[in-house]
């Protein structure tokens, strides 16, 4: 029993424990939910000061046999990514029960018990570390969104939910044939077998194996990034979600894909992920583009942050397939970023749909006039999702870049378009929103923040501070997790070598 | 093989399950006229103890396990385990019929009686390992199960079941029928190890004859299974019939019938599985593709649930074309995780249905949880399972079917049914939306309050379903060790 399998089973338990509160009293359920997920998130804080920053291997492992036949482990251990990507769902879950404080009024106690077997799936998500272990609580981390979504949110949420059920269900059902079948030839789940089994040559996937496999496993991660064109649940998903819904999507669960990807198809399948990579980064770019360009035509805020998420997270992909290190850290730290920003955004939007129960930007208007506390915490918070310097996005975006540029120019310079066009959509909604004229519905509906919200706001703003001004603290953990990656990809890379020389020479060009 | 004069009291103990439920059952049938009405839930009581100690006695049976009867039964692991399944099954049927009979005015001992004479032919199809015996094992249980689907007589719909199940199921006996004499033609046996013997040894019979024999029996097993393209009975019956009748259509009849295509096709056929391979293939993908496009389209709960029961039976179909051990094994857990959550969202069904099951439209779940939010929380925990999400008894048996699958190399069987079970996700996902997404409709507002019966009949099935999805080893390492068949 060591502090990571405590992070794991905090939530569960609260969980349980949140099903037999009275159904009569939703402020117990409120406190309950609130008390154990803050525990949640101390305990995850007791995993960074234990956790050896030095070191890049596995962390915290603990692996007992679950099922003799097939050799089925719970099997759990953390590195330097998955270790804060732990840490954001636990800080997440707090704000999100904050957020929905008032605002959930009917089935509360459902509500927040939800919320933790959410939480629950998606820390396991980051930390199993046995491919059928992973999938359980792949699949499992479904079902609560599920009920999130469809119970608690606005006009088409049921078809929302559906949607968003269906889309992740088709694509990890091809992500299980390949599980399975990785089973079938080398008798063991254990993800760090498997890999051994790689690098030391026992296990050999022939080309069009490896390529089908990669390809199983690629468009179910691909589905939750979501990578262009696989990204329509999520628009669907995001609007009709309630707040915490979105936020927890948005900054956790859009994560899953990403890290999976990174943690499972580069390592498991280099040859195949080297391949298939200018593919893959055109589609990122136009998902980057195309994601901008729908962000700044949306009439609804939500739907906004939604396409803006696309942009951004075809960031991370871009960045995961340049092969580098520095669009691999760049990758890791923008999920982080994109975690922190957009449930800010999420959270901002949020708070302006309590007070005026509208999410049409043209309802808004003058809310800096009535709300001045409001509207700056929304500043900083769409400032960082923009990129501006000091605030995080701009660290991630930049490595990002950085890397791209030197893995292929062409490809740095379509993808800034993406960060002109973030500026555009998200300043111009800022414009309409929170300047010009007060009419009088907003006037009377628009306190400024409350105690409970600012609880709520600050963490994330902070974070947006810490991560832009001193990153040190953060990336090399990542990096040197990378670094393992970068190392696992180059088995039976031959082509890596001469593509160096040429890159260079394209940047010279371009200069 | 000749019966060796009189049978052992080591025989005995190897048949006690099915003697203890024909005694109970012929004693239910005289007590009905001894007995007031008033105290009819007695008969509930008597029938759920003659099952239990029809599974103490399996159990006591498989402490002694080996041939009965000269060899007309095979008491081993496979056999007990079904035998034990619809057992189980059986007690979960009288746990929902409590209510149900009492609602439709309908308490009488024959329901019972049948039901223990149904598990009975079962577990004697569970254990026989000649033809003959398969045989009468099927009509037993068949015969039973017709009478049970029409059991409410006053009622059209059950009547239009019953006879249509009856007409329907013959004609499916008469075909195994004449498969069995086809192959005792041809082989001169009809102990399932001979004929293998005889079909391996040098004087083995023209294939063809063979072949014909085990297409026929083929066709009679997949009509008792619902399987494509046999199954046009199932939604008419189950929508039809009693529910509680339906919940054990849907899992007891199903788990025998599954377990004799075993036995028959794993032993006295596996010599010819070239043959018979690629048609269980086909029927798989029909039954499954089928079941589940055809639910799609459904309004009535319980023709959808016929539906989805179809394309489970194109699930353990896939593990018999895995045509191992393990597949074998695969479909032993698959079926019993089935048995819960199947029989488990019958028992809700028949909750809700109201006197009389007007409400079996899907709109009827409509604010269910708001109502009754443990009755939501139980069938929330089968549909899960039914979809194949993990932590439920259903995940993992499909799991295993398709690594089972898999190891056999039959990739797009594999992957056309896991996608397949993608899209039977949106009709179960249709009843969570109802019960948890709407405001509560009038069938809701007229249920009444869980009985204590009813509420074992919804728990012990949700534990069941999530004991095996968190603790598959046990069972699944019992499946396991039984799966090779004597041959």
């Amino acid at each position: 029993m060591n502090l990571l399998t405590v992070v794991l089973a905090l939530p569960l338990a609260s969980f349980l424990i949140a099903l037999l509160l009275p159904r009569s009293s939703p402020q117990a359920s409120r406190m309950w939910a609130l008390v154990s997920s803050v525990a949640t998130f101390a305990a995850s804080l007791g995993l960074l000061a234990w956790f050896d920053r030095g070191f890049a291997g596995e962390q915290f492992l603990l692996d007992v046999p679950w099922v003799t036949s097939p050799n089925i482990h719970f099997a759990i251990s953390a590195n330097g990514i998955s270790l804060w990507l732990v840490i954001l769902s636990t800080l997440l879950t707090p704000l999100c029960v904050l957020i929905s404080w008032n605002s959930i009024q009917a089935r509360v106690k459902e509500f927040f018990a939800f919320l933790l077997l959410l939480e629950f799936g998606l820390v396991g998500v980051f930390i199993a570390q046995d491919l059928f272990l992973f999938f359980v609580f792949w699949e499992f981390s479904l079902v609560p969104m599920y009920f999130l979504i469809g119970i608690w949110g606005h006009e088409r949420r049921i078809y929302a939910a559906v949607k968003f059920f269906l889309y992740t269900m088709a694509g990890s059902m091809l992500m299980l044939t390949a599980i399975i079948y990785l089973y079938n030839r080398t008798g063991t789940f254990s993800y760090p077998a498997i890999l051994d089994m790689l690098l030391s040559g026992q296990l050999r996937l022939a080309p069009v194996e490896q390529m089908l496999l990669f390809l199983a496993f690629f468009v179910a991660f691909a589905i939750k990034v979501p990578l262009f064109p696989l990204h329509t649940w999520l628009p669907d998903a995001h609007v009709e979600a309630p707040t915490a819904g979105s936020v927890m999507l948005a900054s956790v669960m859009l994560k899953m894909g990403c890290y999976g990807i990174l943690h499972f198809c580069l390592p498991l399948f280099p040859a195949a992920s080297r391949t298939c990579a200018p593919w893959i980064v055109v589609l990122a770019i136009i998902g980057i583009i195309y994601g901008a360009l729908v962000a700044m035509v949306q009439p609804n805020m939500k739907k906004l942050v939604a396409y803006s998420s696309v942009s951004h997270l075809g960031f991370v992909v871009l960045g995961i397939f340049t092969f580098t290190q520095m669009g691999l850290d760049g990758a890791v730290y923008q999920m982080l970023n994109h975690g922190i920003s957009t449930g800010a955004l999420f959270i901002g939007v949020g708070l302006l749909y309590d007070r005026r129960h509208s999410l049409e930007i043209k309802d808004y208007g003058g809310v800096a006039t009535a709300a001045p506390w409001l509207s700056t915490m929304f500043m900083i918070t769409m400032l960082a999702s923009i990129g501006l310097p000091v605030l995080n996005n701009f660290v991630g975006e930049f490595l990002v870049l950085q890397g791209t540029a030197v893995a292929n120019y062409t490809w740095t310079v379509y993808a800034s378009i993406g960060v002109i066009l973030s500026a555009c959509y998200m300043l111009w909604m800022y414009q309409r929103v929170f300047f010009g004229e007060l009419g009088p519905e907003v006037r009377s509906h628009m306190p400024d923040m409350k105690l409970r919200e600012w609880a709520a706001v600050v963490p994330l703003i902070v974070m947006m501070f810490w991560m832009g001004v001193y990153s040190q603290s953060f990336l090399p953990p990542v990096g040197k997790v990378n670094a393992r990656v970068l190392g696992q990809t180059q088995v039976n890379v031959p082509f890596r070598v001469e593509l160096a020389p040429v890159k260079r020479a394209e940047v010279a060009r371009a200069r | 093989m000749p019966v060796s004069s009189f049978a052992s009291s080591l025989d005995m103990a190897r048949f006690l399950p099915e003697l203890i439920l024909t005694i109970a059952g012929t004693l239910l049938m005289v007590l009905d006229p001894v007995i007031h009405k008033r105290s009819s839930s007695l008969f509930g009581h008597l029938s759920i103890l003659a099952l239990l100690a029809g599974i103490g006695g399996a159990l006591y049976g498989y402490a002694h396990r080996g041939p009965a009867f000269g060899g007309l039964l095979m008491v081993d692991g496979f056999a007990t385990f079904f035998t034990v399944l619809v057992m189980v099954v059986g007690i979960l049927t009288v746990l929902p019929s409590y209510k149900f009979l009492q609602r439709e005015d309908a308490e009488t001992s024959e329901f019972h009686a049948l039901l223990l004479f149904s598990v009975a032919g079962q577990c004697i199809m569970a254990s026989a390992n000649e033809l003959i015996v398969i045989f009468i094992g099927l009509e037993i249980s068949s015969i039973a199960s017709y009478v049970m689907a029409g059991y409410l007589r006053d009622d059209k719909r059950a009547n239009e079941a019953a006879l249509k199940y009856f007409l329907l199921g013959s004609f499916a006996t008469a075909f195994f029928l004449y498969g069995v004499a086809l192959i005792y033609g041809a082989t001169g046996t009809i102990n399932l190890s001979a004929v293998r013997a005889v079909i391996l040894g040098p004087n083995a019979p023209a294939p063809v004859f063979i072949g014909v024999a085990a297409a026929i029996m083929f066709v009679g097993l997949a009509f008792k299974v619902s399987a494509a393209p046999f199954q046009i009975w199932a939604p008419d019956v189950y929508q039809g019939a009693p529910t509680p009748v339906s919940a054990f259509l849907s899992a007891g009849p199903k788990a025998a019938a599954f377990a004799v295509f075993l036995r028959i096709f794993m032993t006295a056929f596996e010599p010819i599985a070239g043959g018979w391979v690629p048609l269980v293939w086909i029927c798989a993908l029909l039954s499954m593709t089928v079941g589940n496009f055809a639910a799609l389209l459904q309004t009535n709960v319980k023709r959808m649930l016929a539906y989805s029961s179809i394309a489970h039976a194109g699930y353990v179909l896939v593990a018999l074309t895995a045509q191992s051990e393990v597949g074998t094994a695969a479909a032993m857990f698959y079926l019993a995780g089935y048995a819960f959550m199947n029989v488990g969202a019958f028992a809700v069904v028949s909750h809700l249905s109201g006197r009389g099951e007007k409400y079996q439209d899907i709109e009827s779940f409509k604010g269910l949880a708001q109502k009754q939010p443990l009755t939501a929380a139980m069938l929330t925990i089968f549909l899960l399972s039914l979809i194949g999400v993990p932590l439920t008894g259903g995940f993992f048996g499909k799991f295993y079917i398709f690594k089972a699958a898999l190891e056999s190399h039959l990739v797009w069987l594999t992957v056309l049914g896991l996608l397949n079970s993608a899209v039977a996700a949106y009709y179960y996902l249709r009843i969570l939306v109802m019960m948890y997404m709407h405001e509560p409709g009038e069938a809701v507002r007229d249920i009444e309050p869980l009985t204590p019966s009813l509420g074992l009949a919804l728990i012990l099935p949700a534990i069941g379903t999530l004991f095996l999805g968190i603790f598959p080893g046990w069972v699944l390492d019992f499946a396991g060790k039984s799966s090779n068949l004597l041959k």
